[in-house]
């Protein structure tokens, strides 16, 4: 019973980092931008949340951090898709190289330092629960934020006039433009939530699922994340489950490869991307569904013409 | 013009090169030469230029033809990964033999190996409809994989201490020098080779005249009966060949082994090159040697300078940047508001 209790608690870690990415990620495109620089986010909120861990001791602080090395990218990205109109493509790769880059360099000298995780914060009385009160109720705050994250994100698409502008956007720009609505200041404010968001992601690889710097930890999760937000088909609810399926793909051959099973410790290593291709390709096979729901606009420029 | 905004962005990231040497509190000056100019003080520099640009300028040429039909391979390490595989494993199968096909034999099954992984995205987005930019990322994770459990088990030396490597490849299967005193080799010739072949493809064929209307007006395109799943599939198995002969010519030229890390990102740092030289074969050629130029830098700052070498990664990718923003000033003249009603009256 323990065992299977610590396994999915390592799930819900493993899963955070790709539910904020992909949430963010999932915003963004819903406003018609396609931001491949997940994975360079990712890794700058990592080394910046680390970085302040280090040095100041604060975990809010640390956090902040992340989410606003994430932003600053994403603010770069949006300058060159929106302000240039550069290729959405080729600037996301862009960002994601100069990520993987920058954080290196700034992280050097935080290599092999250790650092003890954000604390659990149990929930009063909620917490005492058997079982289910360990479960759910014992987690560190960033776990708890990225359920309030979606449960946030899925109110505003669906429920809020913001929300319908948004989809505007990513729908049909040029519509949303005629009857008014600032196309390029929506899209930009779209594409620094899934910075902050990526960033996010980030600092909790570093503060809390392996609490470490090392260089490229992410190991592919920004792109991952990607792929998620086409599994869920752009529906936040959706992309939890999806995170949640990823995070427990991940333990699973962790757990395989610590039972010793007569299989490589490499091909174990292959199941989370092999799973994200099958995924990619089960839920793409189906055109008419991807229709129905992408953004009619993701990958677009917008040239404003007044 | 279009050759322009490459060279402003050239100044444009060194600028921001000084300032940041500056802030990491380097001597820009020094650092700057260590960077680019100490590595081309000798003869066996140059070589080494040479044999950096070989894999990018293969690949690049490669992407920027499927850049150009709109196709984007993004796994050209993982392609890069498979050629070495293939590659690399005839020459362990020969390793006792000394015969002069075991060269050959390798170069076809590296890009044959490259082509296999290719052809992967390939079928996934012609039959399933399944995003090649994903796809052919995740199989680059799996192709890394995938060597690192043939070095660290079947492939590994056995006389090699446990190390994960695998024996040294034979002479028979080791590329010649082309230039002596360095490490020159005939990798080099495959890459201009392929820049000229790619060249008159592009602007004197059938299937080059098709590559640049399917990215350009891709419903012109499909009136005229091109057919897009076509362009996909060659796109990529042409980039898979290259980057499996980039990768061979990796493991059967510098290298001489295999390792489990056989490339430093030259499939991701391609791209750049491919971008930065236009998407054009010999604007490739360029980009690709200034590319090698950079992970030249990047070694001699380190060595030198005690600079870490992920600079490298940085300037790339603030090149990159500066490029796609020079390209809207290319493009597009800067109009005031005042000059605007001045016009109107």
């Amino acid at each position: 019973m323990d065992i299977i209790i610590a396994s999915l608690l390592t799930i819900i870690t493993a899963a955070t980092p790709l539910l904020y990415a992909s949430i963010g990620e999932m915003i963004t495109e819903k406003s018609g931008v396609l931001n491949l620089g997940v994975e360079g986010m990712m890794l700058m909120g990592a080394v910046c949340g680390f970085a302040v861990i280090h040095f100041t001791g604060s975990e809010t602080l640390a956090i902040l951090a992340g989410l606003s090395a994430g932003m600053g990218m994403a603010a770069i990205f949006a300058m060159l898709v929106l302000g240039f109109q550069s290729s959405q493509v080729a600037t996301g790769l862009a960002l994601t190289i100069f990520g993987i880059g920058l954080s290196a360099l700034l992280g050097q000298d935080l290599v092999g330092i250790a650092y003890d995780g954000l604390p659990k914060i149990a929930i009063p009385f909620l917490s005492d629960i058997p079982v289910a009160g360990l479960l759910l109720f014992h987690h560190d705050v960033m776990v708890y934020g990225s359920v309030i994250i979606v449960i946030l994100s899925a109110w505003f698409l669906n429920k809020t006039r913001a929300g319908l502008i948004l989809r505007a956007v990513g729908n049909s720009h040029d519509a949303a433009h005629a009857i008014g609505y600032p196309v390029i200041r929506i899209r930009f404010m779209a594409i620094l939530f899934g910075g902050a968001m990526s960033g996010l992601a980030g600092a909790y690889l570093s503060l809390a699922y392996s609490p470490l710097w090392i260089e490229n930890m992410s190991a592919g999760r920004g792109w991952i994340a990607l792929a998620l937000v086409v599994f869920a088909t752009w529906r936040p609810w959706r992309v939890m489950a999806g995170a949640y399926l990823f995070g427990g793909i991940t333990i699973l051959q962790l757990h395989l490869q610590a039972q010793g099973v007569g299989v490589p410790a490499q091909v174990m290593s292959m199941l989370p991307y092999l799973a994200t291709i099958l995924v990619l390709v089960l839920i793409s096979r189906n055109q008419s569904k991807i229709k129905l729901n992408a953004p009619a606009c993701i990958g677009k420029p917008f040239q404003p013409t007044s | 013009m279009v050759f322009v905004s490459p060279l402003i962005a050239l100044v444009l990231t060194l600028l921001a090169g000084v300032v940041l040497f500056s802030v990491m509190g380097v001597n820009p000056q020094a650092a700057l030469y260590a960077f680019f100019i100490e590595p081309l003080t000798s003869k066996y520099g140059w070589g080494e230029l040479g044999v950096k640009a070989t894999p990018l300028i293969l690949i690049g040429v490669a992407l920027s033809i499927g850049f150009r039909s709109g196709v984007w391979n993004i796994g050209a390490e993982g392609q890069l990964t498979l050629g070495a595989i293939c590659g690399g494993g005839i020459a362990l199968l020969f390793y006792d033999t000394e015969a002069f096909f075991v060269l050959p034999l390798m170069v076809v099954c590296g890009i044959l190996g490259g082509m296999l992984w290719a052809a992967i995205p390939a079928w996934l987005r012609t039959s399933f409809n399944a995003n090649e930019i994903l796809t052919s990322l995740m199989l680059t994770y799996v192709a890394t994989l995938l060597l690192s459990l043939l070095v660290h088990g079947p492939w590994r030396d056995p006389d090699g201490f446990n190390f994960p490597e695998s024996r040294i490849f034979s002479d028979s299967a080791t590329l010649p020098i082309i230039l002596s005193g360095t490490r020159l080799h005939m990798g080099w010739v495959f890459a201009l080779a392929f820049v000229a072949a790619a060249w008159v493809m592009l602007a004197r064929t059938i299937i080059g005249f098709q590559v640049k209307v399917v990215g350009e007006a891709p419903a012109a395109a499909r009136y005229a009966g091109f057919s897009v799943n076509k362009m996909i599939w060659f796109s990529l198995l042409l980039g898979g060949g290259a980057a499996g002969l980039a990768g061979l010519v990796e493991v059967s030229g510098p290298i001489g082994q295999l390792l489990p890390t056989v490339s430093p990102g030259y499939g991701f740092t391609a791209i750049i090159v491919a971008f930065v030289g236009r998407l054009h074969p010999v604007g490739v050629l360029f980009a690709g040697l200034l590319m090698a130029l950079s992970y030249l830098g990047g070694e001699s700052a380190q060595i030198s300078m005690n600079l870490p070498l992920a600079v490298t990664g940085v300037f790339q990718g603030l090149l990159l940047f500066f490029l796609l923003g020079c390209d809207v000033l290319i493009q597009y003249r800067v109009v005031t508001r005042t000059l605007i009603s001045k016009r109107a009256h």
